[in-house]
C-alpha cells in the first residue's frame, strides 16, 4: 500500500505534466506555461497553486477551451531555486513558445524571471499577493497589494486596539517593504511603533522576542513573519501567554496557520483577503465543493491556491474579448477599463494602469477556537496606488518596481 | 527589575537547550564517529513527526515523544548498516551520502505526508516574574539538556559500553583484536545518537510549525556547537554550548536576532581560530600540562 501511493505520488511530480484535453483535439492547443514550486521549502504553497491552475483548465476544456482551443498546461517545478526559474522561464517562452506564463511565488522569483519576459515580450501573470508596486506593461497582476490589505487592516486595528504597535517581521524585502508600508499608514492616524523587529528567515526560537514585546507593552502587534520556522513564535507566544491582538496580511488566509496550530494559539489573529476558504457567498461554496470533489486532500484553499485559479479565467476572458493570445490585442482589451470577471470572492476588474486587479476585501477574525469570522466588508477596493504615485501603463511602461521610498519621477 | 534580571536567565536558559539537544546527538555521530552527518536534521524530523504522530493517535505526550525518540534511534540503527558502515574512515564521502539521505528524507516526507503536519500544543501553561508572562515548558526544555549532558557523560565514562565506544572509535582494529564487538558498537553509538536528535525532535515538537524540511532549521545550530566543542563529546558540546548561548542570548536582547545569529557566527568562526580544536581541544590540552 505505502509503495504503492509513493509511486503515484511520483508520478504525480514529473518535469513537465501535460493536461490535455481528448474533446478537442482538432484545434491547435493553446500553451500555458507555469511555474510553481511544488518540492522544497515552498511546496507548501506551490501544491495548492498548482492544483488551481489545473482546476480552471479542465473545467475551460471541459467547456470547449479558449476560442475553441484545447488548453494544455505545461508545468514545471523550479523546487524553489531562482535560478531554476530562470531557466526554466527560458525554456517555456522560447523552446515550448507557450502563449502565457503563469506562476512564481516569492518576489525574489518573480524578480528573478520578469527581465526575461520582457526580454521575450511575453504575456506574463503574477498570482500572488505581494508588497506591491511593479509598473511592467509584461506583467498581469491578480493578487492583492498593500493599498487593498495593508490601507485597510491597520486603521482598523488602531481604531479597535489602540495606537502603540509592535512589528515583528522577516528580514528580506518583503518584509522590509510591508513595515514601510505599515509606517507610512500608521504615520497620519498619530500611531506609534515601539518596536520593529527583523527575523533572519529560518529562525524559528521565539523566546526574546515575546520578551522584548512584553517589555515595549504595544496595544497590538504587526505580523509580518514569513515561512515554517518562523510561524513556531505563534505557539510560543500563546505559551507564554503574551495575549495580544495582532493583524496581518498574509496570515490565515495564505498559511491556514489556523489549521495547523492547535487552538488558541492563533487568537485574536486580524487579516484582510480577498479570499479564504471559510468564505461562505454561494459562488464560493460552488468553487469549494468543485475544488474538494478533485482534490479531496487538500487541507485549505488558500489565496494563492484561488488567485492561481482566478488568473486562468482571466487569461480566458481576456483572449476572448481580444480573439488572439498577441500581447498587445490582449492590453488593447485591458485599456477599455472593463476587463473583469465573476470570480468566486465577487467581480473584479484589472486595472488598466497598474495592470494589477481590483478585489473585494473582507477582514477577518480568528477565535480562541480557531474559527474565522468575518468583522468588515470592505466593498471592491482599486489597486489604486500605483496610479496615484504616477504609474500609467497606458502611456509608458517604465518595467520598474516602486515603494513608497522609491517613486517615479515626476514628468 | 528582578523580572529583568530572570529574564536574561530564562533567555540564557532558552538557548542553551536549544543548542545542547540539537547537537546531542550530532556530538556522537560527527564528533565521536567521524560520520558528516547531513541528515541530522531528518533525523529530528522523525523524532517530531512521529511524536505528533503517536500523540494524534491518543497516547500522552511523554509516551509521544518517548516513541519519536525510539523511533529515530531504529531508522538510525537500520540507516547505520545499511549505507554508514563502509563510510567510517571517508568523512567526505560520508557527507554525501548523508546529503542523499536528508533530501530523500525529507521529499519522500513531502511526498507520502504531504507539505503540513498537524501540531500539539504547548503543554504546562505559563508562569510570571515581574512585568513578564513565561512558558513553564521552555524551562522542561532547558532541564533536559543538562539530562541530556548526564547521560551522555555517565553512558561513557561510567559504563562498559562507554569503554568500548570510546576504543572502538580511537582504535577499532586494536579493539577488535582485543575482542570489542566493534560493528555493534558502531551501530549502538549511531543509533544513540538518531536516538538524541530524535529526543530534540520530540521536545521541541510542541513549540514548532510541523513541515518536511523543519530539520533544517536545527542543523546550522547543531554542527556550529559540536565544532566549537570539539572532538570530545564530553567535554566539549557543554562548555561550548554555554559560551554560545551567553553570547547569543545576549546580543539578541540588546541588538535583536539578526544581530544575534551574525554575532553566533563570528563568535564561532573566532574561536575555532584560537581553538583550532575546540574547547575540549583546549581543556584536555591544559588538564595535561
Amino acid at each position: 500500500m505505502k509503495r504503492r501511493s509513493l509511486i503515484a505520488g511520483a508520478a504525480t511530480l514529473p518535469l513537465v505534466a501535460v493536461v490535455r484535453d481528448r474533446t478537442a483535439r482538432a484545434a491547435t492547443p493553446l500553451k500555458i506555461g507555469l511555474l510553481e514550486d511544488v518540492s522544497g521549502d515552498l511546496a507548501i504553497f506551490g501544491i495548492p497553486k498548482l492544483h488551481g491552475s489545473q482546476l480552471a483548465v479542465d473545467e475551460i476544456n471541459a467547456g470547449g477551451g479558449i476560442m475553441g482551443r484545447p488548453i494544455q498546461l505545461m508545468h514545471l517545478d523550479p523546487q524553489g531555486d531562482n535560478a531554476r526559474y530562470q531557466e526554466f522561464a527560458r525554456r517555456l517562452l522560447q523552446r515550448e513558445k507557450v502563449d502565457v506564463l503563469i506562476g512564481g511565488i516569492t518576489s525574489a522569483s518573480r524578480e528573478a524571471i520578469r527581465p526575461i519576459v520582457d526580454r521575450a515580450d511575453a504575456f506574463y501573470i503574477y498570482t500572488n499577493q505581494y508588497e506591491g508596486g511593479v509598473c511592467d506593461a509584461n506583467m498581469v497582476s491578480v493578487g492583492a497589494v498593500p493599498e487593498q490589505q495593508i490601507a485597510t487592516l491597520v486603521p482598523y486595528m488602531v481604531e479597535k486596539f489602540g495606537k502603540r504597535v509592535y512589528t515583528v517581521a522577516a528580514d528580506y524585502n518583503f518584509g522590509h517593504l510591508s513595515a514601510e508600508w505599515g509606517r507610512s499608514v500608521l504615520k497620519p492616524l498619530g500611531a506609534e511603533v515601539v518596536g520593529e523587529e527583523f527575523i533572519p528567515l529560518g529562525v524559528s526560537q521565539f523566546a526574546q522576542t515575546i520578551q522584548n514585546i512584553q517589555k515595549a507593552r504595544p496595544d497590538w502587534l504587526y505580523m509580518l513573519n514569513v515561512g515554517a520556522a518562523q510561524n513556531s513564535f505563534f505557539e510560543q507566544a500563546a505559551a507564554a501567554k503574551l495575549n495580544l491582538p495582532m493583524g496581518s496580511p498574509i496570515k490565515i488566509m495564505l498559511g491556514f496557520e489556523h489549521k495547523l496550530f492547535p487552538p488558541p494559539a492563533l487568537a485574536n489573529m486580524y487579516a484582510t483577503a480577498n479570499w479564504f476558504e471559510e468564505l461562505d457567498t454561494p459562488e464560493a461554496d460552488a468553487f469549494k465543493k468543485r475544488w474538494h470533489a478533485k482534490f479531496p486532500t487538500e487541507t485549505y484553499i488558500n489565496d494563492m491556491g484561488y488567485n492561481a485559479y482566478v488568473a486562468v479565467y482571466m487569461y480566458k476572458m481576456l483572449a476572448e474579448r481580444a480573439k488572439s493570445t498577441k500581447k498587445e490585442e490582449l492590453r488593447k482589451v485591458i485599456a477599455t477599463g472593463n476587463a473583469g470577471i465573476d470570480a468566486p470572492e465577487g467581480h473584479i476588474t484589472i486595472d488598466p494602469k497598474s495592470q494589477h486587479t481590483s478585489h473585494r476585501m473582507r477582514l477577518l477574525r480568528v477565535d480562541e477556537h480557531h474559527a474565522v469570522h468575518v468583522v468588515k466588508d470592505f466593498g471592491v477596493i482599486e489597486p489604486y496606488w500605483l496610479g496615484q504615485v504616477g504609474c500609467d501603463l497606458t502611456k509608458s511602461d517604465p518595467k520598474e518596481q516602486y515603494t513608497p521610498d522609491h517613486l517615479p519621477k515626476k514628468g | 527589575m528582578s523580572g529583568d534580571l530572570f529574564s536574561y536567565v530564562y533567555q540564557f536558559a532558552d538557548v542553551f537547550a536549544f543548542l545542547v539537544l540539537s547537537a546531542a546527538g550530532l556530538a556522537i555521530i560527527f564528533g565521536m564517529m567521524g560520520i558528516i552527518n547531513m541528515a541530522h536534521g531528518e533525523f529530528i524530523m522523525c523524532g517530531v513527526y512521529v511524536t505528533s504522530a503517536t500523540y494524534h493517535m491518543g497516547l500522552p505526550l511523554v509516551l509521544a515523544q518517548a516513541c519519536g525518540t525510539a523511533a529515530a534511534g531504529l531508522v538510525g540503527v537500520v540507516l547505520e548498516y545499511l549505507v554508514i558502515r563502509p563510510l567510517y574512515a571517508r568523512p567526505l564521502d560520508s557527507l554525501l551520502v548523508t546529503l542523499g539521505v536528508s533530501l530523500i528524507a525529507t521529499q519522500g516526507t513531502l511526498v507520502i505526508l504531504g507539505s503540513t503536519f498537524p501540531g500539539i500544543g504547548t503543554p504546562l501553561g505559563s508562569f510570571d516574574v515581574g512585568v513578564y508572562t513565561f512558558s513553564t515548558y521552555r524551562m522542561v526544555l532547558f532541564a533536559a539538556a543538562i539530562g541530556v549532558l548526564g547521560f551522555v557523560y555517565v553512558l561513557f565514562m561510567r559504563t562498559g559500553f562507554g569503554v568500548q565506544a570510546r576504543a572502538t572509535m580511537q582504535n577499532a582494529a586494536m579493539a577488535r583484536a582485543l575482542g570489542v564487538p566493534t560493528s555493534r558498537i558502531y551501530a549502538l553509538s549511531f543509533g544513540i545518537g538518531a536516538a538524541l536528535a530524535g529526543l530534540c525532535g520530540a521536545l521541541y515538537a510542541p513549540t514548532m510549525n510541523l513541515i518536511p524540511t523543519m530539520g533544517a532549521g536545527f542543523i546550522v545550530e547543531a554542527f556550529v556547537t559540536v565544532v566549537v566543542g570539539g572532538a570530545s563529546v564530553l567535554l566539549g558540546t557543554a562548555p561550548a554550548a554555554a559560551v554560545l548561548a551567553i553570547i547569543r542570548s545576549g546580543l539578541n536582547a540588546w541588538y535583536g536576532q539578526v544581530i544575534g545569529q551574525i554575532g553566533l557566527l563570528i563568535a564561532v568562526i573566532l574561536i575555532v581560530r584560537v581553538l583550532p580544536s575546540g574547547f575540549s581541544g583546549w581543556l584536555a590540552r591544559r588538564s595535561a600540562s
